[in-house]
């Protein structure tokens, strides 16, 4: 097998641009796509202060990597979730890569600062983990750029993610989930722009990405996202590439050209009237003088006693043997 | 040659010689969703294995959002 680019040879191949690749020239097919994923959407200047959201994974510390090498002022922001082992091994990859780059890290501690972790929140909540732990680092993510004064905030989305996204949209025709499945937020309403740089690159570039690049990541999975919906329309996804590679980057990047115009009148309605929050001050959709959902998460999840991550995990597994068991009837 | 997977962490030993993708086949493993490692080294499909490799087979897919 040879590189495309250099005829030398080649350590990886990608059947979706039929072609093989050695490091330097893989790196470099990364890189631009990158920037123009990045030019394309107007997604960075390269004035901005960026704020990367960096959870330890492959994903975004390959894209807080790809933003320092292409020359921007990037800093990263963690958020310790409290999730057992889990929590404290993607906290030392990140605080690791952040200290071998010289680069300014700033974590956040949700026990630490607020009093509660994800399984208790989960508990608390009743609700997928995914669901309470997205709202947290939403809120934290979107506040600590407003305080830093970070002109936007990347995530390390990639095309695997964004595809499986839009298919659980689509199989629910969530209309207004679909109009608003967009690579750029704008900043608004005291929201921080925010945008996803990898939504041309899969998830297998970007863990060749950091292997080539010697960074360390946690593989290991979140315990909290066994059996989650997502994985599952990426494995269906994987299995339509394998049969005709380009599917899901045509299914994806199609959808932006050719779907996202026909949408754009359903995006720009909704609602549109936001007021702060009266005890933290962040934008919230509800009336006047109400608390935001971030707060009211915080003094339910604070208030319970610490629940461990075994029990969480231990409830949704006999939670889907009985609706497993419940379908079979 | 010794053959790691992850997620859980665990060690299989194969017998004899194959190339990559034959690997992966053989252990019902999408190509789409994995990485095959070396010394720290990504390996190409058609790469023959030898039997006194260590490799590793990386799973890349992760869930949350
Ligand atoms: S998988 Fe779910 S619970 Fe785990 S870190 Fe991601 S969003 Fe949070
Ligand atoms: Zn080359
Ligand atoms: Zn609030």
């Amino acid at each position: 097998m040879k590189c495309r680019t250099c005829r030398g040879p080649a350590i990886i191949e990608l059947p979706r641009h039929n072609a093989n690749f050695c490091a330097e020239h893989f790196l470099q097919m990364c890189r631009r796509q990158v920037e123009k994923a990045i030019h394309d959407h107007d997604m960075l200047q390269k004035t901005d202060r960026v704020l990367v959201a960096v959870s330890g994974g492959k994903d975004s510390l390959a894209v807080w990597d790809m933003l320092v090498e292409l020359g921007y002022q990037a800093d990263g922001l963690y958020i310790a979730l409290g999730i057992g082992e889990y929590s404290e091994e993607s906290r030392e990859y990140t605080e690791r890569f952040a200290q071998e780059r010289n680069l300014k890290l700033t974590v956040v501690s949700l026990r630490d600062d607020y009093g509660y972790d994800i399984p208790t929140a989960t508990k608390v909540t009743g609700r997928v983990p995914c669901s309470a732990c997205g709202m947290s680092k939403r809120h934290l993510f979107d506040k600590a750029a407003v305080d830093g004064g970070y002109d936007v905030v990347v995530t390390g989305h990639n095309l695997d993610d964004e595809a499986a996204v839009l298919f659980g949209n689509a199989l629910r025709w969530d209309v207004e989930y679909l109009a608003r499945q967009l690579p750029v937020l704008p900043s608004r309403h005291g929201f921080p722009k925010k945008v996803k740089p990898l939504i041309r690159l899969t998830e297998r570039e970007m863990a060749a990405w950091c292997v080539i690049r010697g960074i360390d990541y946690i593989v290991e999975e979140c315990p909290m996202a066994e059996g989650n919906r997502h994985i599952g329309y990426k494995e269906v996804l994987n299995l339509l590439e394998e049969k005709s590679p380009g599917t899901k980057s045509s299914y994806y990047l199609g959808f932006l050209d050719r779907m996202v115009p026909v949408l754009a009148a359903i995006a720009a309605t909704g609602a549109d009237s936001v007021t702060p929050c009266v005890q933290c001050g962040a934008p919230t959709g509800g009336e006047q003088g109400s608390v935001c959902a971030f707060c009211r998460l915080v003094e339910r999840s604070a208030a319970h006693e610490p629940v461990s991550v075994e029990l969480i995990r231990k409830k949704s597994r006999s939670q889907k043997r009985v609706q497993a068991e419940a379908s079979k009837k | 040659m010794k053959v790691i997977l992850r997620n859980p962490r665990r060690e299989i030993e194969i017998e004899g010689r194959r190339r990559v993708h034959a690997l992966l086949v053989e252990l019902g493993l999408p190509r789409e969703s994995h990485l095959v490692i070396r010394n720290g080294t990504l390996v190409p499909g058609d790469e023959e294995l030898d039997k006194d490799d260590v490799i590793e087979i990386r799973p890349v897919i992760s869930g949350g959002f």
